[in-house]
């Protein structure tokens, strides 16, 4: 890629920071050169996010569904999945998976909502009166 | 001595930690594409049925922590790597450090770290900063791929340090030990390190068995590619493409799935070492990066929903059946390197 290539499209680094690049100067030497973003990680990264939206709303479907409690919804919010939600809360996988049907979550006292909330970086307020 | 500037800006975070550390340890003439290419740090691994957060697991570097240890081991410089399994002695430990006036190299997850943009803030936790020092709680640190050193308050960095999840860091921190600086670098320890780092990626890329690791491994993934349309369905198989150019593309990568920071590592080898192969060799190594941007392209057209026929799908397997080959070529070209000196 050649310095004056390098393409300085608008990405989620804008106000944040520039990326350096390794280009080649017209010599054909290496130098480094600073990027603002390229469109097409942007598009890819805006795929992902578009994915992590898909799986909030079926999230939010399970829960007022009944079929998933509300910690479910929170640990998509939170990019998780149930291995690291159980690595952060210190729950074991089996008792997360438990948690996490309406069921489940009927059993957590208030030291159980506390780890679950810790995890999530929020209050135990925030898990109780959720808003979906 | 002279003080090395606190902060450098680098393509690829551990690189630029590695520089850092180096060079505040008086190896003033590190740079990022020597830390690479000694570190051996270009790969590439397609592992099958296992999926990275819902794509494909594939990487287009070497393990993380790994350029680090084999940069210090090669350039003769003692390390100290810890991890911990209480995060209040993680961070009295560090604290220590930094008042004996030390750098350190500190593993974190960039869920937590605030001073990112939250688009970027996946689980990823193989994201290395360097620690330069701590004022009333908050740590001043200098993230090599950020344009200017930041701040971050102590309870962050901490959860940062504990993140949870692939490779958790466990409090990982990683500093050169004082004791064995010199001086200066003989030149002869420099040559033979950019040598055996050459060695070293070149077995790493050519002989390690089966179909996924290397340069069979890109093949592997374009075959897979011909296949995802038909197998996972359009809109599946435009994620898993995003998945990979995120992988390829995304900050920290130099660009083209670090092959232009390789190429960069063997422009300057063949200065070092005078030999018109490893000019040849970064030739190879900047057009392979070049198709990768050109697939990133096609890729993003699928995702995209612009072109998203078999043929489109066909044309970027392609594309990696024929930079698996400009790779090959290239690591035969250092496999055949007669080095004059050293082993």
């Amino acid at each position: 890629m050649k310095k004056e290539e390098l393409p300085q499209d608008a990405s989620a680094l804008q106000g944040y920071t520039r990326e350096l690049c390794y280009v080649k100067d017209e010599d054909g030497k290496f130098v480094t050169g600073l990027s603002s973003g390229w469109e097409v990680k942007a598009q890819a990264l805006e795929t992902a996010w578009d994915e992590v939206e898909e799986q909030l709303e079926e999230a939010r479907a399970l829960v007022r569904m009944g079929k998933r409690s509300p910690l479910y919804f929170f640990m998509k919010k939170n990019l998780m999945n149930l291995s690291i939600l159980s690595s952060y809360s210190g729950f074991g996988r089996v008792l997360v998976w438990f948690h996490l049907r309406p069921l489940g979550c009927r059993f957590l006292g208030a030291k159980g909502w506390a780890r679950y909330a810790e995890a999530f970086n929020c209050s135990v307020e925030d898990l109780k009166n959720h808003k979906l | 001595m002279q003080q090395q500037a606190e902060h450098i800006q680098s393509a690829h975070c551990e690189n630029g930690v590695v520089v850092n550390l180096l060079r505040d340890h008086g190896l003033a003439f590190m740079n990022e594409p020597l830390a690479f290419g000694i570190g051996s740090g270009l790969f590439y691994i397609h592992l099958p049925v296992l999926k990275l957060n819902n794509g494909p697991a594939i990487t287009f570097r070497t393990m993380p922590g790994a350029i680090f240890k084999r940069s210090c081991r090669l350039l003769e410089v003692d390390y100290v790597s810890r991890r911990f399994s209480k995060p209040a002695a993680a961070e009295a430990y560090l604290d220590k450090l930094l008042e004996q006036g030390r750098r350190v190299g500190c593993q974190v997850g960039v869920f937590n770290l605030s001073y990112l943009p939250v688009e970027y803030r996946f689980h990823f936790n193989a994201h290395n900063i360097v620690v330069l020092g701590k004022e009333q709680g908050i740590y001043r640190i200098s993230d090599t791929v950020m344009e200017a050193p930041v701040t971050l308050p102590a309870p962050e960095l901490l959860k940062a340090r504990y993140a949870q999840g692939l490779y958790a860091p466990k409090g990982h921190i990683y500093y050169v030990d004082a004791a064995s600086r010199r001086e200066k670098l003989d030149a002869a320890l420099l040559r033979k390190a950019v040598q055996r780092g050459i060695k070293r990626n070149v077995r790493d890329m050519l002989y390690i068995p089966g179909a996924f690791a290397g340069v069979s491994g890109i093949k592997y993934t374009g075959k897979k590619i011909e296949r995802w349309r038909e197998q996972l369905g359009l809109k599946k198989a435009g994620r898993y493409l995003g998945h990979i150019v995120r992988m390829q593309e995304e900050i920290g990568t130099g660009g083209g799935g670090f092959r232009f920071l390789y190429a960069a590592f063997l422009e300057q080898a063949a200065d070092l070492l005078q030999n018109d192969q490893l000019t040849l060799a970064s030739e190879d190594f900047s057009r392979a990066g070049d198709l990768w941007r050109q697939s990133a392209v096609l890729m993003a057209g699928v995702f995209k929903g612009r072109h998203t026929g078999q043929e489109r799908f066909n044309e970027i397997a392609a594309l990696f059946y024929e930079i698996s080959d400009i790779e090959k070529q290239g690591f035969q070209r250092l496999a055949k390197v007669k080095w004059k000196e050293g082993k």
